[in-house]
């Protein structure tokens, strides 16, 4: 009996508490860098497409929600043909940012993507791929890889090696 | 007191005991929220009252569903019943000196009557409804009803010994002087127990019990009907609440500062707030607990409360 009263008085005194309710049109909750929101398709510091539509993304996707189609330039460059998200089957875990080899997708901290139509929902390219970064900046995923595609030549790259000659018998 | 007079306070009762009804809809939830650390409803219209209109309109505005298997009539007039005898039991409550609908000589009992009758919607709403939770609950009702109503009646009859009449009229003048609740704290502290069991509100919401009988004897009830329910239940606690009022707390007696309209209105709040609050912070018993605190505790006190009432009154009066 008396526990039940000194439960009673301990949750009346609760009425002059701060709240911790955060009145969400007026006042905005604070998002961390990390917090994981609308996807975004980053480009590299020479404003490129960073994605080089491996179809790593879709394939860790545990929903599915992710489509594309992969192509390449005429200077052997990949890039995705088309790029679809459906955001409303995103569950928006981060395995496709976590999946993808050149940071190309990232999650952002924007979670206010409503939409009365359905339809909206399915973001394309266009509406995916920003000019920025992201979250790593500096980073040209043609710089450092063995490959020419427009960017470097062979060999040129960052921490690389001339290519070996394999007609040549010397060291 | 012309015809026209009491036709008017009739109105006047009913039309401000709905509407605290609606009311109490709003204040629960902000209530709640804050003893939660929450705001609650504070959205649509000033403080967020116009809730209650969203809430009345969702309500009306529910398919109306009667269940094939239900027992189509019994099921219509169960939520009716608890409603009705609620509404009946505020008929002998006097406001204040003059605002009183029915001032019986028998008003006490006719309290017990009604709000024993109250027992028959949850009995017949659970039967009707043709549902084992609904079976259940209305099951666990009933034996709380018959556990409780036992004595809060008892508790009632020390105020009767000492008044010498079940007129509320005149149990109220009779506490002129000193409150009921200081001469029988027992009593009231019973009462209150029964009445919160009586309106099987938390944390005595044995026969609703979300997390074991879905909701208990409504379960099957949509749209209106269960508004009745759900307005029988703030009913339920405006009544109980008042009546601890009128029978322990001096009803409208207070300094002059303040009409007494005003001071049976203010009690009365501060005893539906503490209905909250008791909602807020205890947890529900279980059931077998729940019946044997009635029995084996509340009944042997209650008793032993009114044999030591009766003694004082008996050496009173001899003396
Ligand atoms: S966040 Fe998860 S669900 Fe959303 S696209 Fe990426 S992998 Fe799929
Ligand atoms: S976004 Fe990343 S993982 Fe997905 S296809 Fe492009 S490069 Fe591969």
């Amino acid at each position: 009996m008396l526990s039940n009263l000194r439960t009673m008085w301990l949750v009346f005194v609760h009425l002059f508490k701060k709240k911790a309710t955060v009145q969400y049109p007026e006042e905005k909750n604070t998002l961390r860098p990390r917090w994981r929101g609308r996807i975004v398709l980053t480009k590299d510091p020479d404003g490129g497409e960073r994605c080089v539509g491996c179809y790593l993304c879709a394939a860790a996707c545990p929903v599915d929600c992710i489509a594309l189609q992969a192509t390449e330039d005429k200077d052997g460059r990949r890039y995705p043909e088309f790029f679809r998200i459906n955001f409303s089957r995103c569950i928006f875990c981060g395995y496709c940012e976590e999946a993808c080899p050149t940071y190309a997708i990232q999650l952002i901290p924007d979670f206010e993507m409503a939409e009365y139509n359905r339809q909206n929902l399915v973001f394309e390219k266009e509406d995916l791929l920003i000019d920025s970064q992201g979250k790593y900046p500096g980073y040209n995923f043609y710089k450092v890889a063995g490959m020419d595609a427009g960017v470097k030549k062979k060999g040129e790259g960052e921490n690389e090696e001339p290519p070996v000659d394999i007609y040549s018998l010397l060291p | 007191m012309t015809v026209m007079q009491h036709i008017w306070i009739v109105l006047g009762v009913l039309f401000v005991l709905l509407n605290i009804a609606a009311g109490l809809i709003w204040v629960e939830r902000r209530l709640l929220a804050l003893w939660q650390d929450r705001l609650g409803p504070n959205r649509a219209g000033p403080l967020g009252i116009f809730i209650v209109l969203a809430d009345t309109l969702k309500l009306f505005f529910k398919e109306d569903w009667i269940p094939p298997f239900a027992d189509k009539w019994v099921f219509i007039t169960a939520p009716a019943i608890v409603a009705g005898s609620v509404l009946l039991s505020f008929v002998i409550i006097p406001f204040a000196p003059g605002i009183v609908v029915a001032d019986l000589n028998v008003g006490l009992l006719f309290f017990l009557a009604m709000s024993s009758l109250g027992v028959y919607s949850i009995v017949l709403g659970g039967w009707a409804s043709n549902n084992k939770y609904a079976l259940l609950g209305a099951m666990r009702g009933a034996s709380q009803m018959i556990a409780y109503e036992v004595f809060m009646g008892l508790s009632l009859m020390g105020v009767v010994m000492i008044t010498g009449s079940f007129n509320m009229g005149d149990i109220v003048d009779a506490q002129k002087n000193v409150w009921f609740c200081f001469t029988q704290p027992l009593g009231f502290i019973i009462f209150f127990i029964a009445g919160v069991a009586e309106t099987h509100r938390l944390p005595f919401d044995i026969p609703e019990a979300e997390s074991e009988l879905i909701a208990g004897f409504h379960a099957e009830y949509s749209g209106m009907k269960f508004g009745m329910f759900f307005i029988g239940e703030y009913l339920g606690i405006t009544l109980i609440s008042a009546m601890t009022v009128t029978l322990f707390f001096g009803g409208w007696h207070g300094p002059a500062f303040l009409p007494p309209l005003a001071w049976f209105a203010l009690k009365t709040i501060l005893f539906l707030g503490l209905f909250i609050l008791l909602r807020a912070s205890l947890p529900r018993p279980r059931y077998d607990q729940l019946i044997e605190y009635g029995w084996k505790v509340l009944l042997p006190v209650v008793l032993a409360n009114l044999m030591i009432t009766g003694a004082i009154a008996l050496w009173l009066k001899s003396t």
